[in-house]
């Protein structure tokens, strides 16, 4: 499997005029892997052996209980992207691994976010929230928790939109990405 | 039938085909050991656990079978981790079966608790901690399937007391499943039909051989491609004897202390032809001025491999052996009814460059003062020994070395015939592995003269096993190149640290080697004159019922050449004083 350069692929166009693209020397790796004793510690383990970058990681099981997916972004600056991947394919848990593109997939990220807030800002804060589609999972007379799923991409701006207030806590999963259906007919 | 789980590791093992292991008992592992007791299988009680790990080596290195080693839990284990990283970096197929407390302990700290699945993580290919006695019989057929298979390398089983106390049936699988394990077979033939373009048009091409050959026992293989092109070839220190040094075609060692031959032709080639070798830094020296003008050709069963120091032109993802006589069949068939598969220009240039690393070979041979002079005042050269061991030497010697000077000396001056006849530690550099790899070589070819060239500093570290040999009949011989320094960080400093010796000498007279070696019930020489080498090496020879040892008063000051300094180019290769003005006559 070829790395593929993301700089020379389209941007994906947002919303009217907005732009959301990863940093070219981020990718997503989807590692399909054996449901076994200490898989998750074999594979981070390699990324620090080996010293690659892991910029997230997110782990569940898969509709196979017997294999595991591990949604991984890779900082690829730091060595190159094919020795990342036959490292990795050399784990004997490790089954598959798929790179997904950000134009080949359909990528989601969880965003969780406490925010303090004040009669004033409040409104604000609101629009963001219609404006992202987000939702608002708690919420008391000065603090207020906000859950976003979306492009990680636009996670981002939202978060920097988020940061102009007094932010308490702030969580996000790492994304998680599948092939879009029409790599999945082919 | 119902048997322990100790019961159904020690079937399983034999059913792996096991016959010898290496190992020392403890807390953990006890219930194992006592079904060993009716086992057919030979265990060799060692002194340390790192002799049972490097024994297991040399096992495996002579071989061509798996080495497997047992421990207790704990520092039983942690003690065996050296061998298993060294077996790790030179693939080296070894099965180490580790105690472990019982399942309900683990994580809570207990009596000789280590994670050893978690240590050996990075330096394993697998490993495995068994939790379900039924399992047993699947996990060891795994463990040697992957350990073998493949790029070989070691593997643990981390046993729990509480499994092997375990009732339990056994049943032996008849297949392995392991869906994330596929290891490659033959070349795609695309691939071949790339090399074979890049060989036909080549002028000065250089075969880069390394341990990937003898592990997957091309030799043969890689012959009949010498006889079919007449390229040249160099043998890395992984792969010394997959080709005879005796033939022209050989240029020897490529590297740091490689021959001049060796590096320079590397270094002007227009085509590397890279077999089971991996660009290690003590070959390729500084990357980016390694063979600047080669296109590379990269055979190796390890895709992550290629591409990993340098991009070739032409990867050939494959086991080595099915690869080259996939090159060779294609050539043959090229070849039929013509005379040369080679363009006639082709070969006129291709004659000229074998022309050229002829010249080389002949003008920058291994020289040392003293050479042949058969009235050398001494100290004794350690070249000296080596020269005179190799020429004393049969054919089915098998030679073991430690690590550093000695081990560069050997490598250079050893007359090297076949596959499988030499052991040494190449990636790890263990200091220490000679003596205990001699002892696994010796068990593993009972019927051949084992040899270990061995550095004072080394040889302190494992003399130990020595006595396992002794007890257990195991009559190897062991050759110390004493200098009175660890000194191949002596030749640093010497060169690199303007003379200031930090901690580098050991002691003229401390330990007194040859009392050591009587105490141990081997056989003891002290040497110390250039005439009494060779009468020494005779009676070394003629002793078959008990280890040698034979301790050799050399030179302090010798250095290893040709070298290149550590991160300069290979273009900077510095050879012996002697030869200087050759060399800058050349340049």
């Amino acid at each position: 499997m070829t790395p593929v350069d993301a700089k020379e692929k389209p941007l994906r166009e947002e919303e009217g005029t907005e732009l959301i693209r990863p940093k070219p020397s981020h990718h997503l790796l989807a590692i399909k892997v054996e449901n076994k004793f200490g898989v998750l510690s074999r594979v981070a383990g390699l990324f620090s052996r080996r010293g690659f970058n892991i910029v997230s990681l997110a782990v569940a099981p898969t509709e196979d209980e017997r294999f595991s997916r591990i949604s991984i972004v890779v900082d690829a600056e730091s060595a190159p992207l094919e020795q990342v991947m036959s490292q990795l394919n050399k784990l004997i848990n490790v089954v598959e691994i798929t790179q997904l593109h950000p134009d080949d997939a359909v990528e989601v990220e969880l965003l969780l976010v406490t925010l303090r807030f004040d009669n004033k800002s409040i409104v604000a804060i609101q629009e963001t929230i219609k404006k992202y589609k987000a939702s608002i999972l708690e919420q008391n007379d000065r603090l207020i928790t906000i859950s976003c799923a979306d492009y990680p991409g636009k996670l981002d701006k939202l978060e920097s939109i988020l940061r102009d207030y007094p932010i308490v806590a702030l969580q996000r999963t790492g994304q998680i990405a599948l092939p879009r259906l029409e790599f999945l007919s082919k | 039938m119902e048997l322990t789980g100790a019961q159904s590791l020690i079937k399983s093992l034999e059913q792996a085909g096991v016959e010898v292991l290496f190992g020392l008992p403890g807390g953990a592992i006890l219930p194992v050991y006592d079904p060993l007791i009716e086992s057919s299988m030979r265990h060799i009680l060692v002194r340390h656990e790192q002799g049972a790990g490097h024994a297991a080596e040399g096992y495996a290195q002579v071989t061509g079978k798996p080495g497997v080693a047992m421990v207790t839990s704990g520092p039983g284990a942690t003690n065996i981790v050296t061998p298993l990283a060294d077996a790790f970096m030179d693939s080296i197929p070894l099965v180490v079966i580790s105690g472990q407390v019982a399942t309900s302990a683990i994580g809570t700290d207990a009596f000789q608790e280590v994670d050893f699945t978690g240590i050996t993580q990075g330096v394993t290919k697998h490993n495995w901690l068994v939790t379900d006695p039924d399992e047993i019989p699947r996990i060891i057929k795994e463990a040697f399937h992957v350990a073998t298979t493949g790029r070989p390398g070691p593997v643990v089983v981390d046993f729990p007391k509480d499994v092997a106390n375990a009732k339990t049936d056994w049943n032996w699988p008849d297949e392995v499943d392991l869906p994330g394990y596929n290891p490659p077979g033959p070349p795609e033939p695309e691939a071949v039909r790339k090399a074979l373009e890049l060989i036909y048009q080549a002028e000065r091409p250089v075969v880069y051989v390394g341990g990937g050959v003898i592990k997957a026992n091309a030799s043969e293989a890689l012959a009949e491609f010498i006889k079919l092109t007449d390229f040249p070839l160099v043998t890395t220190l992984m792969a010394r004897g997959a080709f005879p040094d005796s033939d022209s075609h050989h240029l020897g060692m490529p590297g740091m202390h490689g021959s001049y031959a060796a590096v320079t032709a590397i270094q002007k080639s227009d085509l590397l032809i890279s077999l089971g070798a991996r660009f290690d830094d003590r070959v390729t020296g500084k990357v980016s001025a390694f063979a600047p003008n080669a296109k590379v050709i990269h055979v190796d069963i390890d895709p992550a491999e290629i591409g990993k120091v340098r991009r070739p032109d032409v990867p050939v993802i494959a086991d080595c052996a099915l690869a080259i006589e996939a090159i060779v069949a294609e050539i043959k068939k090229a070849a039929a009814g013509k005379k040369s598969v080679f363009a006639a220009a082709t070969k006129t240039k291709q004659a000229a460059w074998m022309a050229q690393v002829q010249e080389w070979k002949a003008m920058f041979p291994f020289a040392y003062d003293g050479k042949g002079e058969s009235n050398y005042p001494g100290p004794i050269k350690p070249q000296q020994v080596v020269e005179e061991l190799s020429a004393a030497a049969d054919e089915n010697t098998i030679l073991v070395t430690g690590v550093g000077q000695h081990q560069m000396w050997a490598s250079q001056l050893w007359s090297f015939a076949k596959p499988r006849h030499w052991v040494s530690s190449g990636g790890l550099g263990t200091m220490g592995f000679a003596v205990p790899a001699a002892m696994g070589a010796k068990v593993g070819q009972p019927t051949k003269t084992v040899w270990a060239v061995d550095g004072d500093g080394c040889f302190q570290m494992t003399a130990q096993e020595l006595i396992t040999c002794s007890q257990e009949q195991i009559p190897v011989k062991i050759a110390i190149l004493n200098n009175a320094y660890l000194g191949m960080v002596r030749q640093w400093q010497q060169m690199f640290y303007e003379e200031r010796y930090s901690e580098v000498y050991l002691s003229a007279d401390l330990p007194d080697y040859v009392k050591w070696a009587e105490s141990m019930g081997c056989v003891g020489f002290k040497v110390s004159e250039p005439s009494e080498v060779a009468p020494v090496i005779e009676k070394a020879n003629s002793i078959y019922d008990r280890p040698v040892v034979v301790d050799f008063r050399t030179d302090s000051m010798e250095k290893v050449f040709p070298m290149v300094p550590a991160g300069a180019s290979n273009d900077d290769i510095l050879v012996h004083p002697s030869l200087r003005e050759r060399l800058s006559r050349e340049q």
